[in-house]
């Protein structure tokens, strides 16, 4: 497993990961799951250490909106590469509820939906192996257009296109 | 027993081709490997999924086959149209290069 | 038509980029099938029977001559000389190589075009009524908001990875040319009481294995909000759709599990926190997009066209073709010319290259230059002078392209079925081809009147079959070709799903079943009752009585 940032960086990991039926350690990064956070709550607020969520696909935002305060981590899990149930769950996750912690994919995570899941809002990406973390850029890079706003800071082409018409007016 | 051959895809180009004795695909029928005893038909489809992980070729599965004459035919119509081409454009597919 | 800019064509050019990159990764086995075969599917292409089968976009079913030229190019270079219409208003090619795709789809970046999201978990062609902007029953031209629909569902990060396709149709008239109520989304356009242009908003609708007409979720939406209202239905979608079962994956199933209401309630709920962000439709990019579809600089002409009247008392065989064929324009002198490409012993909706070019240079000459798609496997000729009309039907004939019966029984839908898909059960081309040929007297044809006949060769009912007034199902029984037979169906504003008729037929019967059913309704039918109205008058008991006797 390779950790990469939306920089293509590879990124140490110092998460985690807590099965549910392990204690709750006294220190440290720990990521639980939806079910242990709605189990444990209290406990889990106090923890010294950095909370972060794993959700399932079918788990959704509205499940965690109003609880994203507690959490510097949430990663959203692809089953198969083909259940895009998480790209709305980041949106609404970062638009929505006004996430800013880290956004990881998880799962099924291949270098073709890196684009897809950065535009989303997406800011980590656990690959399979060092190939994929590789193909970063390359996959980032090629396609320069975007037809719509989505949860990232790219001008989609309705803003290029009236921009220009502005500009051209203005000179 | 039912006869069985190994048929599947071509990944470069989607032409129907045939797994034949010598682990090579033929784009002919006729030069299928065919077997009856299900051991043996296990052991080529085996040959056929390999050959999917050498980039040969795609969707590799078994295909019941009648021997009548030596001659191998398909069983049912989608194989026969896998074979022949299409019914109504007889001058398209591998009817047409058997000048048939 | 659009027009594109320097954006749309960088992003089809980077598209093919994309691809070609893909397309390399899987030859050295980089990346495997099963995660090559998505990123191929939303490139359009299929693996078929006998090749590759590519499927190229043709937005709203709106091309040029120019483009026209360049898909029989296509056909010419990397295919077999022709190529099919589909009922979606694309085009397919059936003898594709992979190896050769990346360089087919930079041709076709060349002229604009595309197969960007023609397959796949995403939303497709947005398809609308092929008379767009010159019907006179046009509130607006529906095509501005396909354009706007289509940009912004191409490539959308949150929605490329749905629970299953997404298809979306436009009406821009209360008649439905686009057969909007079986769509997943269907749109049409209409005014409100103030005289404001905006949409009823259908969900649910679909073909396929369930088949299910349509539910207005919303009688009245404002142009603006059009986009955020449809993103919000897609989001809905994309979180609460079945992952578990492709059967019961599509939008239908959960409009229909969570009841029309509540999914409203759901989209409304997500609407009202987005409707007015990003998403919101300014006025001027309405009005931007508008200007494309202004059509082109009619003249003006008065009625009568004296040439063309006297042409239809001297010429019968004029007069025929042009009963069926040609239809009325909103342009005085001006008429809709269809070119049918359902010839007996044709396949229905193939055209070879060289009629594509031929429709080239007839769009060119009396069309300027542009030709539509139709979802019945046809092509229009939009903007014809009925002045040239005599010209223009002499052109066509030269070619084959000139049969006198749309809507007529030998108009008929048919799938690609198994004679070159991989999905099919029986054929459905050669039953399509011996119908015409039983109905081919076109005097007999006009006496039948109006008529669909839609065949599919699987339950994923690529022909309509459902909404056909005849619709043919294919079947395997035991190997063999047979024919279920449903009446009744319908996909304009009047829509319906057929009622089966009885037990299948086979191949060698189900034309005889057919030509009963049809005596069946010449006999029994009313004054100049249609076949449909006829089917709902007397339901289907007679035709059982006549088809399966009295067992």
């Amino acid at each position: 497993m390779v950790l990469i940032r939306s920089d293509g960086a590879r990124a140490y990991d110092p998460w985690t990961a807590l099965a549910d039926e392990v204690p709750v350690p006294p220190s440290g990064d720990i990521v639980v799951t939806l079910e242990r956070w709605q189990a444990q709550r209290e406990e889990l607020a106090e923890h010294p250490g950095r909370l972060g969520l794993r959700l399932r696909a079918e788990q959704l935002a509205e499940a965690v909106g109003g609880d994203i305060a507690s959490f510097s981590l949430i990663a959203l899990e692809f089953p198969k590469f083909s259940d895009g149930r998480p790209y709305s769950t980041a949106r609404l996750l970062r638009e929505r509820y006004g996430f800013t912690g880290e956004l990881r994919a998880v799962g099924h995570v291949l270098q073709d939906q890196f684009l897809f899941m950065e535009r989303c809002g997406f800011d980590a990406f656990q690959v399979e192996d060092e190939e994929t973390a590789g193909a970063w850029a390359r996959s980032i890079e090629e396609i320069g257009v975007f037809y719509q706003p989505a949860g990232d800071a790219r001008h989609p082409v309705g803003r290029l296109r009236h921009g220009a018409a502005r500009s051209s007016l203005v000179g | 027993m039912a006869h069985q051959l190994v048929t599947a895809n071509r990944l470069v180009d989607g032409e129907v081709v045939y797994l034949t004795h010598s682990g090579a695909w033929s784009e002919r029928l006729q030069d299928a490997a065919i077997d009856d005893d299900q051991t043996r038909q296990a052991q080529l489809l085996a040959l056929g999924e390999a050959a999917e992980r050498t980039l040969a070729v795609v969707e590799a599965y078994l295909m019941p086959v009648e021997l009548r004459d030596g001659k191998v035919s398909p069983v049912t119509q989608r194989e026969r149209i896998r074979a022949l081409g299409p019914t109504i454009r007889v001058d398209l597919g591998k009817q047409a290069a058997a000048g048939a | 038509m659009y027009r594109y800019d320097e954006f749309d064509q960088a992003l089809v050019d980077q598209r093919v980029t994309q691809f070609r990159g893909q397309v390399a990764r899987r030859l050295t086995g980089e990346v495997a099938e099963n995660e090559f075969k998505p990123l191929r599917l939303m490139n359009g292409l299929y693996l078929q029977l006998h090749a590759y089968m590519l499927r190229v976009a043709i937005p709203y079913g709106t091309l040029d001559a120019r483009q026209m030229r360049a898909l029989a190019a296509i056909a010419r270079r990397y295919d077999r000389g022709y190529g099919h219409f589909t009922t979606r208003q694309n085009l397919q090619y059936n003898w594709i190589k992979l190896e050769e795709t990346p360089d087919l789809l930079a041709d076709l970046a060349e002229v604009q075009m595309h197969a960007i999201q023609t397959s796949g978990n995403c939303i497709r062609n947005v398809t609308a009524d092929h008379y767009a902007g010159v019907a006179a029953d046009e509130v607006e031209d529906p095509r501005i908001y396909s354009e706007i629909v289509r940009q912004w569902s191409t490539l959308h990060p949150e929605f490329s990875f749905l629970p299953r396709k997404f298809k979306i149709a436009v009406t821009g008239a209360a008649r439905d040319r686009a057969a909007i109520a079986v769509h997943d989304i269907g749109l049409r356009l209409r005014r409100n009481l103030k005289g404001e242009i905006g949409f009823e908003v259908m969900v649910g609708g679909g073909l396929g294995r369930t088949p299910v007409i349509g539910k207005t979720i919303r009688e009245f939406l404002p142009r603006a909000h059009l986009l955020s209202y449809l993103e919000a239905i897609l989001r809905v979608y994309n979180q609460l759709g079945r992952r578990d079962n492709i059967y019961k994956a599509r939008l239908k199933i959960l409009v229909n599990q969570t009841g029309a209401p509540a999914f409203a309630e759901m989209v409304e709920r997500e609407w009202q926190t987005i409707k007015d962000g990003a998403l919101a439709l300014p006025r001027e990019e309405i009005e931007r997009i508008k200007a494309y579809f202004a059509g082109p600089a009619y003249e003006t002409i008065a009625e009568p066209v004296a040439a063309f009247d006297a042409r239809l008392l001297s010429d019968d065989a004029f007069a025929l073709w042009v009963k069926t064929n040609v239809a009325r324009h909103k342009v005085p002198g001006y008429a809709i010319v269809n070119i049918s490409l359902k010839a007996t012993n044709e396949t229905p909706g193939d055209a070879s290259a060289a009629q594509m070019d031929a429709i080239a240079d007839l769009a060119e000459r009396y069309s300027h230059g542009e030709i539509r798609v139709t979802h019945e496997q046809n092509l229009v000729l939009p903007y014809v002078r009925k002045a040239d009309a005599a010209a223009l039907w002499e052109g066509l004939r030269a070619h084959g392209l000139a049969t006198p019966n749309i809507g007529l029984i030998s108009d008929i839908i048919a799938c690609p079925g198994l004679d070159y898909c991989n999905l099919a059960n029986a054929r459905s081309i050669p039953v399509a081809q011996r119908v015409s040929r039983r109905f081919a007297d076109l005097r007999r044809q006009h006496e039948i009147g109006d008529i669909k006949v839609k065949i599919s060769g699987c339950i994923n009912a690529c022909g309509h079959h459902h909404v056909g007034h005849i619709g043919l199902l294919g079947v395997d029984k035991k190997g063999e070709e047979f024919y279920q037979i449903t009446l009744g169906g319908s996909a304009d504003e009047n829509a319906a799903i057929g009622k089966i008729l009885g037990p299948a037929f086979s191949y060698d019967e189900v034309v005889d079943a057919l030509e009963e059913v049809v005596s069946t309704y010449l006999t029994l039918r009313e004054a100049d009752e249609t076949f449909n109205a006829s089917v709902a008058r007397l339901g289907l008991q007679p035709f059982k009585e006549r088809l399966y006797g009295a067992h």
